[in-house]
């Protein structure tokens, strides 16, 4: 292994963050796309060099960039995000009928195996696919035509489609998620879905245990048990082990069960991060204080990890997609706040270091391991 | 008989996100009107493609003006003749960003 780069978006921008190995020296490279927002980048598994980019902006809408060199140069590719049926209304915020409007990508998640092939979850809620890296996108229709479709209700940031798995075992099965709609999953390559939401209760909606209508922050999953899902949501880390078909609340003894990230350790897999925010009307960590929560049994006991994280007057957030881990022996695990901060540990979450400080607010982190 | 060669002045993210610099010209045929300087633009450079105007419904994004002559040409109708001095080329067309965001 040569090293690690860390793809950074932000709302002015994107970053990328290299380093070898070790994880002790970092060179940060930027800005891409000064002054856009971005949402999102994402590097293909099957070829660390091809990285895509979501970048938007209330000028200009939507674009999506390419690179196939690992950053250094980058090409615009096709942005069309038009919904390919007829679209009906969802509900808007106070529970009138909204049409669907396309405002931006939020999420790329590239194939496991083919380079030129990448999903994007929009808002309003939507799954595209290329199969030629970029050039031409399809959108996969039955999600958004569910028939729970007019009952979606956007989240604070908007009904986004932020959230997508592939699994890395059954061929087809698709996972999303979306604010305030749910989970949902598709065993037929999304021609089907079926929303996957038992057992999530939710205090936001007038029936807490409804099918749909759960605002989820986001999901993952270890590769090594892909029926086994971890959930931040709203308020609540929630666990399945039947791939969604029901899920048990595992927040144990968190201080708060509100926030955003969750990721889990890429050779332990029950070992599983969420940064607590202490409510939905408190977009910071309680008592300013930045921690990381660990749990090392799955959920239910967490234990706080703070040596070297701001321990007080820290008011900052970390967004869904801000969180993401490494795949070296000593797994690495990074995230990035709304103040600009990428935080990073080499050693599994014990002790945490800033890789930048001073960024723009930090929508999205994702790192690749080099070969 | 050439078709007019129009001056267009792009904001700064579209002038990157072209990879241009300075006034863009472009060669359009007559009549022209607000929709074929946009047509010509975005023939010349597809990644411009729905970042000034709706890709499908020609639609001006609602933070986009478009001005010319030190007049807001905006709201005028997209197949309405251009200023003359934009079509002699004594005056650019101008795409840019509004006073909101950035």
């Amino acid at each position: 292994m040569t090293g690690v780069r860390v793809l950074v978006g932000t709302r002015k921008g994107a970053f990328t963050l290299t380093s070898d190995a070790k994880r002790k020296k970092w060179k940060v490279n930027g800005p891409h796309f000064g002054g856009w927002e971005v949402y999102h980048m994402a590097g293909s598994p099957a070829d660390p060099n091809r990285l895509y980019a979501a970048p938007s902006g209330g000028w200009h809408g939507q674009v999506l960039q390419r690179s196939d060199d690992g950053g250094q140069t980058w090409r615009a590719v096709n942005n069309d995000f038009a919904y390919q049926s007829p679209t009906t209304d969802h509900l808007w915020y106070d529970g009138t009928p909204r049409p669907w409007e396309f405002k931006r990508i939020w999420h790329l998640e590239p194939s496991h195996d083919d380079p030129d092939k990448l999903y994007a979850g929009g808002e309003d809620a939507a799954l595209y696919l290329t199969t030629d890296g970029g050039e031409k996108w399809t959108e996969l229709t039955a999600l958004r035509e569910h028939p729970s479709g007019p009952s979606w209700q956007p989240g604070a940031g908007g009904l986004c489609l932020h959230t997508i798995i592939l699994d890395p075992v059954q061929q087809g099965r698709i996972f999303v998620a979306i604010s305030a709609a749910g989970a949902f999953r598709s065993d037929d390559g999304g021609a089907t879905w079926l929303p996957i939401n038992k057992g999530l209760r939710s205090g936001e909606i007038p029936d807490d245990d409804a099918e749909t209508g759960h605002c989820v922050h986001h999901i993952t999953q270890h590769p090594s048990r892909p029926d086994t899902l971890f959930m931040q949501k709203h308020w609540d880390v929630m666990r399945s082990d039947d791939a969604g078909g029901r899920w048990r609340e595992v927040s144990g003894d968190l201080p708060t069960d509100f926030g955003f990230p969750i990721a889990v350790h890429a050779h332990e897999p029950e070992t599983i991060y969420v940064v607590p925010i202490t409510s939905d009307s408190l977009h910071y960590p309680p008592d300013g204080k930045l921690r990381v929560y660990r749990s090392r049994t799955g959920g239910g006991e967490w234990e706080p990890l703070t040596a070297g994280l701001p321990q007080s007057d820290c008011y900052v957030n970390i967004y869904r997609d801000a969180m993401a881990v490494d795949t070296l022996d000593e797994c690495g695990i990074y995230f990035g706040t709304t103040g600009g901060q990428v935080y990073h540990s080499a050693d599994g979450g014990d002790t945490w270091a800033p890789i930048v400080r001073d960024l723009s607010a930090v929508l999205s982190v994702e790192v690749q391991v080099l070969p | 008989m050439t078709a007019p060669v129009i001056r267009v002045v792009l904001p700064a993210h579209l002038k990157t996100l072209a990879k241009v610099s300075g006034e863009v010209r472009l060669e359009v045929p007559a009549p022209v009107t607000q929709r074929a300087v946009l047509d010509a633009v975005e023939a010349r450079y597809p990644m411009l493609l729905g970042t000034i105007r709706d890709r499908h419904t020609g639609k001006r994004r609602a933070f986009i003006r478009f001005y010319a002559c030190e007049e807001d040409l905006s709201h005028e109708a997209p197949d309405e003749p251009l200023p003359a001095r934009v079509i002699e080329g004594a005056e650019p067309f101008i795409v840019l960003g509004a006073m909101a965001g950035g």
